[in-house]
């Protein structure tokens, strides 16, 4: 998919900056995520990566720099309407999050109590979160505790969840770390199915090469807190640059 | 030297932790009142640290009841003031032991579960995922638990406090052949407004430091699973300490208005 085009990002980070004390993180970060298009953020371990998604969010405030996303600014953005803008955004946690002291179904409901409207009514959420669950496979799961289900169907699960308001923008933190190469890449197609079946615009951070290679429309690698090198994933790995190349080695 | 800019290190900590507790409280206040409120989740936390602290709390009630009248009685009737009992029972445990020991019992069961619970939905990044599902976290974890903890501690220190006056009447109904009518006529004529009012109030005072720091300490949590553990005991330390000092300042205040 060719992204660089003239349309209008749905999702657009200029210069951010962030830093813990001394330790400067971002340093004027710049991404661009368009309609339809899986973008891949990799970076070592402490880069930045989980910080600049967080940011991305209203998880966390920037130093600096401007976040918009479809075109509002969320930094200037009150409680309510980020919440609003909220809904437009699923997010999987690099955990999977999923609150243990309640079931599946819900964990499932908790997105959907606040947002009525957008599913018109509660009494669709039922048929929702079977929906949901079934889009991932585990329909079976719905009145288990997240304790009883394993690594991956807690992803799963988490996955659902992100998914239940169907969000227009799905941003995955580590969406494979902690899982076994197998799991992994049933994660990795069942996000592929996602991004086909719903026509969501994705964000992606990992460290994972599979992932990338599998998953990437386009890829940035964040270094030092900037993106060192953005190109498709064949660009990337081909490159000669060694901080690249270390990534694929 | 180094020992003098250490203790000013820990004092400054100290205050600048006491500020935040305050920033946290002005929140809260400011949360309370406006929409959604999320009664459903308040109503939960109600029954979770309210009901399932009726056991513990019974239990501690009956045996201090029970041993408070076997302690006071041979000095009771030592001075031939046996027929004192139930008025000073009933006089120390509604005033200040029944309000400050369930307090105390609360602080370790609940508090220590609150601090602990949100610490862990910190370090799991729950909290983070049902700020990002558009729910308040503040509103949904906070506030319903602060609320639930000043309404349900008076109300278990009521059922304290009986239990320990029933206890008590055993005691001397069976030691002292007094029976249990003439036991809390005695009780409830020497009860006062003066007593009871104060100590229902300190009680609302206590349920809210209880819920208060255990939710800071747990919302606040980021040290992985070691801050866990560190919010959980932290929250009953600190609570007991400040548990102590709102006893002293209700008494003082008390004497003022009631005096006592």
């Amino acid at each position: 998919m060719n992204t660089e085009t003239n349309q209008e990002p749905v999702l657009e980070l200029k210069n951010l900056r962030k830093s813990f004390g001394d330790n400067v993180v971002l340093n004027g970060f710049n991404l661009k995520l368009y309609k339809g298009e899986s973008l891949v953020v990799m970076g070592k371990s402490g880069s930045g990566k989980s910080v600049m998604i967080k940011c991305l969010v209203g998880l966390m405030q920037a130093d600096s720099g401007s976040i918009r996303i479809k075109g509002q600014d969320i930094t200037v953005l009150g409680r309510q309407e980020l919440d609003l803008l909220r809904t437009e955004i699923g997010f999987l946690f690099q955990g999977s999050a999923l609150y243990d002291s309640m079931t599946v179904r819900e964990n499932l409901y908790f997105p959907l109590r606040r947002h009525s409207d957008k599913i018109d009514g509660l009494e669709n959420a039922e048929k929702l979160i079977r929906e949901a669950l079934a889009n991932v496979g585990l329909e079976h799961a719905i009145d288990l505790m997240p304790a009883e289900l394993s690594g991956g169907m807690q992803r799963r699960v988490a996955l659902a969840r992100a998914l239940i308001l169907k969000p227009k923008i799905m941003l995955y933190d580590e969406p494979t770390t902690g899982l076994d190469p197998i799991t992994a890449k049933e994660i990795i197609q069942l996000m592929r199915d996602i991004q086909e079946t719903y026509g969501t615009s994705s964000l992606i951070i990992t460290h994972d090469v599979d992932c990338a290679r599998v998953i990437a429309n386009r890829m940035i690698l964040l270094v030092d807190g900037i993106n060192y090198a953005g190109g498709t994933f064949k660009e990337l790995i081909q490159s000669n640059d060694p901080k690249v190349k270390a990534f694929f080695k | 030297m180094e020992t003098n800019s250490r203790i000013l290190e820990k004092v400054k900590s100290f205050f600048t932790e006491v500020g935040e507790v305050a920033f946290f409280a002005i929140r809260f206040f400011k949360e309370v009142f406006t929409k959604p409120f999320e009664t459903g989740e308040m109503l939960r936390q109600c029954y979770n640290m309210g009901n399932r602290s009726l056991l513990l709390v019974g239990v501690t009630g009956f045996i201090l009841g029970l041993v408070f009248t076997l302690q006071s009685r041979p000095t009771l009737m030592e001075f031939g003031a046996q027929s004192w009992m139930p008025s000073m029972v009933s006089i120390s445990i509604i005033r200040e032991i029944g309000p400050v020991i369930t307090a105390l019992i609360c602080a370790g069961r609940i508090g220590s579960g609150i601090g602990a619970e949100l610490g862990s939905m910190r370090v799991t990044e729950q909290i983070d995922a049902m700020e990002v599902s558009g729910t308040n976290p503040f509103k949904y974890l906070v506030v319903t638990r602060i609320v639930a903890t000043t309404l349900m501690l008076p109300l278990l220190v009521i059922f304290g406090d009986a239990i320990a006056l029933i206890a008590s009447s055993f005691v001397e109904h069976l030691k002292g052949a007094v029976s249990f009518q003439l036991y809390f006529n005695q009780v409830f004529n020497a009860l006062k407004f003066s007593d009871i009012i104060p100590a229902t109030i300190k009680s609302f005072f206590f349920g809210f430091a209880i819920g208060l720091i255990g939710c800071y300490k747990g919302y606040y949590c980021n040290k992985g699973t070691v801050g866990v553990g560190e919010a959980s005991n932290a929250a009953v330390v600190y609570t007991s300490m400040l548990l102590f000092v709102i006893d002293f300042i209700a008494v003082f205040v008390s004497d003022i208005f009631f005096e006592i």
